[in-house]
């Protein structure tokens, strides 16, 4: 919240400041951290990007105050993630009266079902893998050069750039992955915001609770999850950043399994913390995860 | 599948799930009889006005501590005792009844603890993370809830006539030259203790359905408060186990299964209760007529 703050006051003086100068910077609204570092470093310079649910916060729930409204009320362009991620992100536009183009980053990604309660809803979590971080650069990018075309050619340079190196990104985490025996690759999080990355460097996620941080495991589940780790011998077990880790303890207690450290799903962390950039957050997970797996 | 299979095996097999057994066993001894006299003040929803009240308290420990349970706990303990003695004072010493004292208090921390989370805090739900379940029981949760049931039961053992005497009938107790006012103090200070540790080990619903299900059920089965308290928290432990049963039988979420468990009792005994049960009343007209 106060990231936001600051961020608002930072384009409030921006805009201040350019009234006096050249052309104003596009203000950006963004929903969450890790899709408002990807903004940035599309838009760089010429925009002023306002991230709504900021570091360490859970961009499946997040209860606006007017200050957002007022901020999504004066941008120019609005980038949210979609495919479900943002249930709150509607009713906000409604109520702030924005009217301007709303951008889904995830436009044109082969999208993937999970289960939740027994019913198959489209995971939100696309991100978790770096070839999708690269087509959300490209729609980014294109969104931004048609919001403000006189520095289309700026967003176009820095778009292509960035795609490029989270390409690489990409070819590193499967290489990365590929030196862990097939066999091993299995790990256990108590969150399954993983199905993009296992499916794109072939990891296989179990978890013991469902994609909503609300869902409430059965006995039966927990005791069938114990089951298969012994079975298979999954020594790989990680915490995240966002849920009740005392699960997953329990979990890791009774299996002999290790707990492997802290994985970042679906923030950033602080300046500080190891995810602090998308591109930090996804090498670190990448590396907590290789690590863990070895250990299998 | 035997019945000793069904009914034994799951406990032997699972460690969470002996753990589990053990915290409703916990919960039953140390929330039973202060459900009952919870009931007998007619504050039976003074436990899901606490489950809100503590929030500042959780707020501050989350802002002075970080993600640290002690400390969350510890700030939501605080801020439910100062709620529940307030409440209680004011409905001492002014025309207020305590029930509404403490919905002015509750909701005042409530907004108070909102305010915090969002000024300070980050969008963490930190409720969430404070409210455990009852899969998820480890050692310290263990202690925490076995360490108050304890402390519960020989506090209540220490103070039991008096604090029947003033929930009773305060009058008479000021009559005959008691303290009402502190052992009312004392009461108030277990139930928070109570309701905050079942918070943290099992979660809200768990904390709260064991505390007030079996007492209200109870109420049908026996006259005296000792009595009712004994069924209390044969009623609770009976429910933690046959709802841990059911979840792990039929996939169903353990919290809701035990509550429910707790809750077909409570149901039954309204219908057949011994003493003013909707039957006991038939059974008792016929016999008086004939």
């Amino acid at each position: 919240m106060k990231r936001n703050l600051i961020a608002l006051g930072v384009a409030a003086l921006a805009a201040l400041w350019s009234g006096a100068a050249s052309a104003k910077p596009l203000d950006v609204v963004v929903s969450f951290s890790v899709l408002g570092d990807i903004v940035s470093e599309v838009g760089g310079s010429h925009i002023a990007v306002v991230t709504l649910v900021g570091p360490e916060g859970d961009p499946h729930a997040f209860e606006p105050a007017p200050p957002d409204a007022q901020v999504l009320a004066k941008a120019d362009l609005v980038v949210v993630s979609g495919l479900g991620l943002e249930g709150w992100m509607d009713r906000l536009i409604t109520a702030s009266g924005y009217t301007k183009p709303v951008v889904v980053a995830s436009a044109g990604i082969a999208s993937r079902e999970m289960e939740e309660d027994g019913a198959k809803v489209t995971d939100p979590h696309a991100w978790n893998s770096a070839a999708n971080g690269a087509a959300y650069t490209r729609t980014i990018a294109d969104a931004l050069a048609k919001a403000d075309p006189a520095n289309a050619k700026a967003y176009a340079v820095n778009g292509e750039a960035y795609a490029a190196k989270l390409m690489a990104l990409d070819a590193w985490a499967k290489q990365a992955v590929g030196t862990v025996p097939a066999a091993k690759r299995k790990v256990i999080t108590s969150h399954d915001a993983f199905g993009y990355l296992g499916a794109e460097y072939g990891i296989e996620f179990r978890a013991p609770v469902g994609v909503s941080t609300e869902a409430e495991a059965s006995a039966a589940d927990v005791a069938a999850l114990i089951d298969q780790i012994k079975a298979e011998k999954i020594k790989a077990v990680f915490l995240e950043n966002s849920n009740d880790p005392r699960m997953v303890s329990q979990i890791a207690k009774a299996t002999g399994a290790k707990l492997g450290g802290t994985l970042y799903p679906e923030s950033l962390t602080g300046e500080t913390g190891p995810a602090s950039t998308y591109v930090k957050m996804f090498q670190y997970n990448i590396e907590t995860l290789v690590k863990g797996m070895k250990a299998n | 599948m035997t019945v000793a299979e069904a009914l034994i095996t799951p406990f032997a097999d699972y460690a969470f799930m002996r753990r589990a057994l053990v915290a409703c066993m916990a919960l039953a001894i140390g929330s039973g009889p202060v459900g009952v006299l919870l009931m007998l003040r007619r504050m039976s929803l003074m436990g899901d006005a606490m489950s809100h009240a503590v929030l500042p308290g959780v707020a501050v420990g989350f802002i002075a501590a970080g993600l640290s349970l002690w400390g969350m706990t510890l700030g939501g303990i605080a801020a439910g005792l100062i709620v529940a003695v307030l409440a209680g004072a004011v409905s001492r010493n002014t025309l207020l009844r305590e029930d509404a004292s403490l919905a002015g208090f509750y909701l005042a921390s409530l907004a108070i603890g909102v305010m915090l989370v969002s000024t300070h805090g980050n969008s963490l739900d930190l409720l969430h993370i404070l409210f455990g379940t009852i899969l998820a029981v480890d050692d310290p949760a263990l202690l925490l809830v076995g360490g108050i049931a304890s402390l519960s039961t020989l506090v209540l053992a220490a103070i039991y006539r008096p604090l029947v005497m003033e929930c009773c009938d305060p009058g008479f107790l000021r009559s005959v030259g008691g303290r009402g006012g502190l052992y009312h103090l004392v009461f108030l200070v277990l139930v928070v203790l109570n309701l905050v540790a079942g918070f943290q080990a099992l979660g809200t619903l768990m904390a709260v359905g064991l505390m007030m299900l079996p007492a209200a059920g109870a109420r049908f089965w026996a006259r005296e408060v000792a009595s009712m308290a004994a069924v209390a928290i044969a009623v609770a432990f009976a429910s933690g186990y046959f709802g841990l049963l059911v979840s792990y039988h039929f996939r169903a979420p353990s919290g809701p299964s035990i509550v429910l468990v707790a809750a077909g009792f409570y149901g039954l005994s309204i219908v057949f209760g011994r003493y003013g049960g909707l039957l006991s009343g038939v059974v008792r007209r016929r016999h008086f007529y004939r």
